[in-house]
């Protein structure tokens, strides 16, 4: 095992600004993947789990400017403070990138073979014969049954679980050694997400790459991750081995969210377990913890101090709720 | 509750023109389904089964190609104009996506008011005490009512999206994945407004999903659907704890576990490919080009619903083995 993580992100915070207004999408977090490790990041709709790693990248739209400060470090080189030209030749060659969107992630006027093939030509600078040859592979590569006449095909001509296999093979094309998956099953049903997750965990493991998996669904984490990262709110919650953080969740919003899946031995008809109100709206940052207002255990200093992410103990799991660390330093 | 069923659909075809000449898509293809006053029944199946459809086509938004749809016993075929309009009000739709079901631009006041309208309530004064009363029956304060529609969350939109569907004092809700496009912490809310909307107005509904878990926790029965047929249907206990068709089988073996101790031992064979093209449907049963179980009869006749308990029946000629655990799709 290398003791260099491949990425470390530390302390990230990304504040956006558009002619309007300004937020602030992530706010100071941590974390780090391993060669061969995957790492799931959850949070709900504008808990900026896909802003974090996507704005780095250079991956924002126009009109926005992105402020980065804090560390995020691919194989030991700093990303932030790039120049946009060198953070290009990453982009598709040491990071490939899965979208949640199958059919726009393609371009549909141009053959599968071509789509792949030109990963190839770019980043490793193949001739056109043998990135032809390399897409071909790659396709074997992914399970897709007759793969020659598929290289020939559009996209419109296949399935969405046939697209998603043609965009997790461009995001191979250019041997990266981290891939990044935002949502990439969420637009599928729910037997093909089983074939996605078999086959991304797969090409991840053979590969030997680090993943970072983006999902709001807590049902894809566990039979595709390593560790996991919980975002609320532009910060992260809690963090830790999945085995520890699925089954003993101690951060109210983890334990929240876990809870709210409905089990088989609830009685039919029953209510659905939640949580109470909303999310807050990305503005200014929140001064206390930001999961206060919806908090059970919440108390007076919630609202006032940020809670630090702090190490529980219990292999490598860290909790940002001043409660749940007070009680394990009293028990 | 009575005995007669509020919504009766039999042997429903709706068939849309394919783009190749002189052929037709078969979206719906001879399905019978029944609602009773005050229940939830759920409908699941991979996209592209016709799950929606079949709920378009009760609802009128597309033209049924044979087949009755029954309301309280009229056959709504046979009605025209007021008559027509007036028992399509007790059809509703509740739509997927709360951000484009709703005018931008109106207040929810002015939503409400639109269909309190329609509905004939000439008086100002009692179409604000109803709007008042809708609001509090979806758990939105009566401030909410002044406030554009695009400044809801989400969750709120919803909301109001099934307080104008509930204005015209509906019998029946045809829900469309109507939590789908909401967050996780969110959803539980909205579940749990159906249930007790059922309880308290009595009002049927259909609910369409394909969250399996979702759907056996809020219905008391369930149809699972597959390339327009039905291909089983049962009481949501009976069905998700003996699956007796094949595809059910796999449907339900496909959900992933949140619980990474359970995940790591759920290593049954995945349903592979996808759902077959609907313009050319295999000929017999149409889930044997996927079925692990076919054998050379099942291509020359679609086989027959076999009863096997009160109100379980699943279309396949292994069902009774299947349903006494003698035979098994998932080994």
């Amino acid at each position: 095992m290398h003791d260099e993580p491949l990425l470390n992100v530390s302390n990230l915070t990304v504040n956006l600004l558009t002619a309007k207004s300004a937020v602030r999408p992530v706010d100071g977090v941590s974390y780090s993947v391993r060669q061969g490790e995957c790492l799931a990041i959850v949070g709900e709709s504008g808990s900026g789990k896909t802003v974090m790693n996507f704005a780095p990248l250079g991956l924002m739209p126009t009109g926005v400017t992105t402020i980065l400060s804090g560390s995020v470090k691919l194989e030991g080189r700093e990303l932030i403070g790039l120049p946009e030209a060198e953070i290009q030749k990453l982009r598709g060659k040491s990071v490939g990138f899965i979208f949640q969107d199958p059919m726009s992630a393609l371009n549909p006027v141009r053959r599968i073979g071509r789509q792949i093939a030109e990963m190839a030509e770019l980043h490793l600078t193949m001739t056109p014969r043998a990135a032809e040859a390399r897409a071909l592979e790659l396709v074997k590569l992914v399970g897709i049954s007759d793969p020659a006449a598929r290289l020939r095909q559009y996209p419109h001509e296949l399935s969405g679980g046939l697209r998603q296999r043609i965009v997790i093979a461009i995001a191979l094309a250019g041997e990266p050694k981290l891939l990044i998956a935002d949502e990439p099953t969420t637009a599928l049903d729910v037997t093909v997400q089983a074939q996605i997750l078999r086959l991304l965990k797969d090409v991840q493991r053979r590969l030997n790459m680090g993943m970072v998996l983006i999902t709001h669904d807590m049902g894809v984490v566990a039979g595709a991750a390593d560790n996991i990262v919980v975002m609320y709110a532009a910060r992260a919650a809690e963090c830790g081995p999945v085995d520890k953080v699925l089954v003993n969740p101690r951060h109210p919003y983890t334990k929240g969210l876990i809870n709210a899946i409905p089990r088989k031995e609830d009685p039919i008809g029953s209510e659905f377990r939640g949580l109470p109100g909303v999310p807050p709206t990305l503005g200014a940052p929140i001064r206390g913890c930001a999961f206060a207002p919806r908090c059970e255990l919440a108390v007076a200093t919630c609202s006032r101090n940020r809670p630090p992410m702090v190490p529980t103990g219990d292999g490598n799991v860290s909790v940002a709720c001043p409660v749940v660390n007070q009680g394990k330093a009293a028990a | 509750m009575t005995n007669s069923p509020v919504l009766k659909v039999e042997n429903l075809q709706t068939r849309f023109k394919s783009v190749q000449r002189g052929k037709f898509i078969h979206a719906v293809d001879d399905v019978s389904i029944e609602l009773y006053p005050g229940e939830i029944v759920g409908l699941v199946g991979e996209s592209g089964c016709g799950k929606s459809t079949l709920g378009r086509t009760i609802v009128g938004l597309e033209k049924a190609s044979a087949g009755r749809v029954l309301l309280d016993g009229v056959d709504l075929s046979t009605l025209s104009g007021a008559a027509l309009r007036k028992s399509r009000r007790a059809l509703q739709y509740v739509f997927q996506d709360p951000y484009s079901c709703l005018n931008d631009r109106q207040t929810v006041g002015e939503a409400i008011d639109e269909a309190l309208l329609i509905d004939g309530r000439s008086s100002q004064d009692e179409r604000d005490r109803r709007t008042k009363e809708l609001l509090d029956q979806v758990g939105l304060a009566n401030a909410v009512k002044d406030r554009h529609t695009r400044e809801l969350s989400g969750g709120q939109r919803q909301r109001v999206a099934i307080a104008r569907s509930l204005a015209v004092n509906p019998r029946v809700l045809i829900c469309d994945e109507p939590v789908s496009a909401l967050d996780l912490s969110i959803r539980a809310q909205v579940m749990n407004l159906f249930l007790r909307l059922q309880k308290d107005l009595g009002v049927a509904c259909l609910f369409i999903a394909h969250d399996l878990a979702l759907v056996r926790q809020a219905a008391s029965r369930v149809y699972v659907m597959y390339l327009g047929k039905i291909v089983e249907q049962g009481p949501s206990q009976e069905l998700y704890d003996h699956p007796s068709h094949p595809y059910s089988q796999m449907l339900l073996a496909s959900v992933p576990e949140v619980d990474p101790r359970v995940e790591k031992l759920r290593n049954g064979p995945l349903l592979v490919g996808e759902v077959p093209s609907p313009t050319n449907p295999p000929s017999g049963c149409r889930f044997r080009t996927r079925c692990p179980l076919a054998v050379e009869s099942c291509s020359r006749k679609m086989p027959a619903a076999h009863g096997l308990s009160f109100g379980h029946s699943a279309a396949c000629l292994f069902a009774p083995e299947l349903h006494e655990g003698r035979r098994s799709a998932l080994h």
